[in-house]
């Protein structure tokens, strides 16, 4: 593994300095400094340097539907993207809901080498809601489990969330939850508002979202616990976590990049591309996300990366499945949603991208670091002066439901550095040797 | 136009011109040979997602009236019963040269990408998608109306149309909204607040809960009852209202009500009926329903959108009609 020399880049958007790697870590810092023998320069002029992304919220698929993504390609998608570290989320099949099943999903994470992959366990067993599933195990086991979720599956039962927001307390873990009241969204397809009332698609009301959140907070107070919410979507969500933070209770949120830059117009022409849980909502629910993101109310960018093969896309809405790719465009999108907007900064980037979510899922000594001498060297490389026109085709992930095929976003992706090593240069990803 | 896919599509100048091709046709439809020659060496294939054989013979009969070649597939399996997807069955469509498709599904937007997937390039029919639209039955009922109101020419301006029924899972109620205003009518949507729409608020009518007082009130030239499915009061805590007598009570069309209505009012509904749930007997039966015609004018609209859509560069006078 050669060193690298960065030259001329700028750390979380700050002053130019060059950077070198070396050894797997951060070995100097400064104005001109000294190459070590053989390294390879990489001129950083107009780039900024971010620490490593970290995705707390992403569809790996494998075990089960490698049709749609294996760990190999999404772990390769990510890296694309500028993350060194992922959390696999539990609804494979089987569920990932022993320690049998998390230890094979960070084995084979290992084995592709592309980023650090968590796995994160189920919360119930089956995600079926009905009872807890052995979430010491899998906390104990090889994979260190520390984020649970049914995501995909609200944990509705009020006494079910309960215990597991008490028990995950004895190794530090936290409820991820999928805030979706099951009954208020039978057969839903969209969010409910006008535009599911003009086009006669079945409405997924905000309430269904906010009723959940309302009580989960309620509930991680009562016992002292942490909360994560995911995907976050609505501006009566992003309001009740801003009052909950206000009160002391221990939650974090986070928002998806498409749920910052697409709304349920998207919806009117029936492509299934816009077909997500929790559903595109209105402008002023981005225009509110975008606000909590900006002030901290929501913590963390995460991707909900859901690959899905084209047959489950390229059919009615109505029988189509929920989900959009996100690894590859997660950070262009933040860049044209918050940067570009000068509602945040690179800094703040890495916060909400890198930092805060390391942080969430207690993988913070290794991921979401400073940019300084010693610390691991998870960087990604960014131009963020540069365009692309997105083609879901042209993407590492195995599955092209990108909802920004055709559009053109800001900023690329020049290189990550995963310990050191470059497992993307130039824009293309670099297999292990 | 290329397609008919939503009421909502149609221009004042576009919805008059169909409903006059209508007439056209109609006039027609009295001669003893009714067929005209049209259409002839066309291919219309009905494509029938969902079952509906009042609307599929409405538009065999219109095809066939026009000496087009039909051809019915019922597909019953779906995408969801993993039957044949919706894109092969456009693929073999297009592979066997049809130059309409008139189409009937369950999804709503399952017409709109059938028109604009790329999957065929024949002309595509809404004959009623999910929740969404039907702009033919839309077209028949202004047709009707026109009729009887407005002397068969022109628009409906000034016109006062109530729909009354369920107006959340009605196609029938979304495609006549739009189109009874594009044609200058004025409509009031009438139901039980758990039938309405959230959302409903931006579309270009008003909304009531009280039927005697709309009728008492806003005085209608035309009442139009929609269906309300047996399904929707059951499902325990999920029903939309208490029971079907006291929906009948507060939202059904009886004799009492009846007689509240001006004298030129006139009745509809676009079928099937549930007679003694959202009408009664004697008002469907009454002088002042028009629901057999309803279905009647459902051929002569359907012949003019075929027409206008597959030949549709000639005006209907140019023609042999």
């Amino acid at each position: 593994m050669p060193a690298y020399v960065i030259r001329n880049v700028r750390p979380l958007g700050g002053d130019a300095v060059d950077v070198v790697l070396d050894g797997g870590v951060v070995a100097a810092v400064g104005a001109d400094v000294e190459a070590p023998a053989g390294a390879v320069e990489i001129d950083g002029t107009g780039h900024v340097l971010l620490p490593g992304l970290v995705d707390l919220h992403t569809h790996l698929r494998e075990p089960g539907r490698e049709d749609a993504e294996t760990v190999e390609s999404g772990t390769r998608a990510a890296a694309a993207g500028g993350f060194t570290a992922v959390h696999a989320m539990a609804n494979t099949s089987p569920v990932a809901d022993t320690a049998g099943v998390v230890e094979q999903v960070w084995r084979l994470g290992q084995e592709a080498g592309w980023v650090d992959v968590h796995p994160v366990g189920a919360v119930t067993v089956g995600l079926g809601g009905d009872r807890l599933a052995e979430l010491g195990a899998m906390a104990d086991s090889k994979a260190r489990v520390r984020v649970f979720s049914d995501d995909g599956k609200c944990v509705h039962d009020p006494v079910l969330m309960r215990r597991a927001l008490e028990y995950v307390k004895a190794f530090d873990g936290v409820v991820a939850q999928h805030a979706q009241e099951p009954r208020l969204t039978e057969g839903a397809q969209m969010h409910e508002g006008v535009v599911s009332a003009e086009i006669g698609l079945a409405g997924w009301p905000a309430v269904a979202e906010e009723a959940i959140i309302a009580r989960d907070v309620l509930l991680a107070e009562h016992v002292g616990s942490r909360l994560h919410v995911c995907h976050l979507s609505t501006r009566g969500s992003v309001e009740i976590v801003r009052w909950a933070k206000a009160r002391g209770i221990d939650v974090t949120a986070e928002v998806t990049p498409h749920h910052l830059i697409l709304t349920d117009e998207n919806a009117r022409g029936y492509d299934p591309t816009f077909k997500v849980n929790p559903p595109l909502r209105t402008a002023d629910d981005v225009e509110a996300v975008r606000e909590g993101l900006a002030d901290g109310t929501i913590d963390i960018v995460a991707t909900d990366h859901a690959p899905h093969p084209l047959e489950d896309k390229d059919c009615e809405w109505a029988a189509a499945a929920f989900g959009m790719t996100g690894l590859e465009t997660a950070l262009s999108v933040v860049q044209a949603a918050m940067v570009d907007t000068g509602r945040m900064t690179w800094a703040d980037v890495a916060r909400v991208l890198s930092t805060n979510p390391a942080r969430i899922g207690r993988i913070d000594a290794a991921h979401g670091r400073p940019i300084a001498v010693g610390e691991p060297a998870n960087l990604v490389l960014v131009d963020p002066a540069a365009t692309r026109v997105v083609d879901g085709a042209a993407q590492q992930t195995a599955s092209a439901n990108t909802p920004f095929r055709g559009r053109e976003l800001p900023g690329r992706v020049v290189a990550t550095f995963l310990r050191g090593r470059a497992t993307v240069l130039d824009g293309s990803p670099v297999a292990a040797a | 136009m290329k397609h008919l896919l939503s009421a909502q599509d149609l221009t004042r100048d576009e919805a008059i011109l169909l409903l006059d091709t209508a007439a056209q046709m109609a006039a027609t439809q009295s001669r003893e040979i009714k067929k005209l020659p049209t259409l002839r060496g066309r291919t219309v294939v009905n494509l029938f997602f969902e079952d509906s054989t009042r609307t599929r013979i409405s538009f065999e009969t219109a095809a066939k009236r026009l000496s087009a070649d039909v051809i019915n597939f019922s597909a019953k399996g779906s995408s969801v019963s993993k039957g044949e997807s919706l894109k092969d069955t456009a693929l073999t469509l297009h592979a066997m040269g049809a130059d309409a498709v008139v189409v009937r599904h369950w999804a709503s937007g399952a017409p709109h990408q059938l028109a604009h997937a790329g999957w065929l390039d024949a002309a595509v029919l809404n004959a009623g998608d999910g929740t969404h639209q039907h702009p033919t039955q839309a077209l028949l009922d202004a047709f009707t109306i026109r009729r009887h109101l407005a002397g068969g020419t022109g628009d409906l301006a000034g016109l006062r149309v109530a729909i009354v029924g369920d107006v959340l899972h009605s196609r029938v109620a979304r495609s006549n909204v739009h189109l009874l205003r594009t044609l200058g009518a004025d409509v009031t949507l009438v139901s039980p607040p758990t039938l309405l729409p959230v959302g409903v608020e931006t579309w270009p009518c008003a909304t009531s809960y009280d039927l005697d007082a709309t009728l008492a009130d806003w005085k209608p030239d035309a009442v139009m009852m929609l269906r309300v499915q047996r399904e929707r009061m059951s499902g325990g805590a999920g029903a939309f209202f208490p029971s079907a007598l006291e929906y009948s009570r507060r939202y059904g069309l009886d004799h009492r009500r009846l007689a509240v209505l001006p004298d030129h009012t006139i009745v509809m509904h676009p079928g099937p009926m549930n007679r003694g749930l959202e009408i009664s007997a004697q008002a469907a039966d009454s002088d002042r329903s028009v629901i057999v015609e309803q279905v009647a004018n459902g051929v002569a609209v359907r012949m003019a959108a075929l027409y206008l859509l597959l030949a549709g560069g000639s005006s209907a006078e140019g023609t042999s009609i």
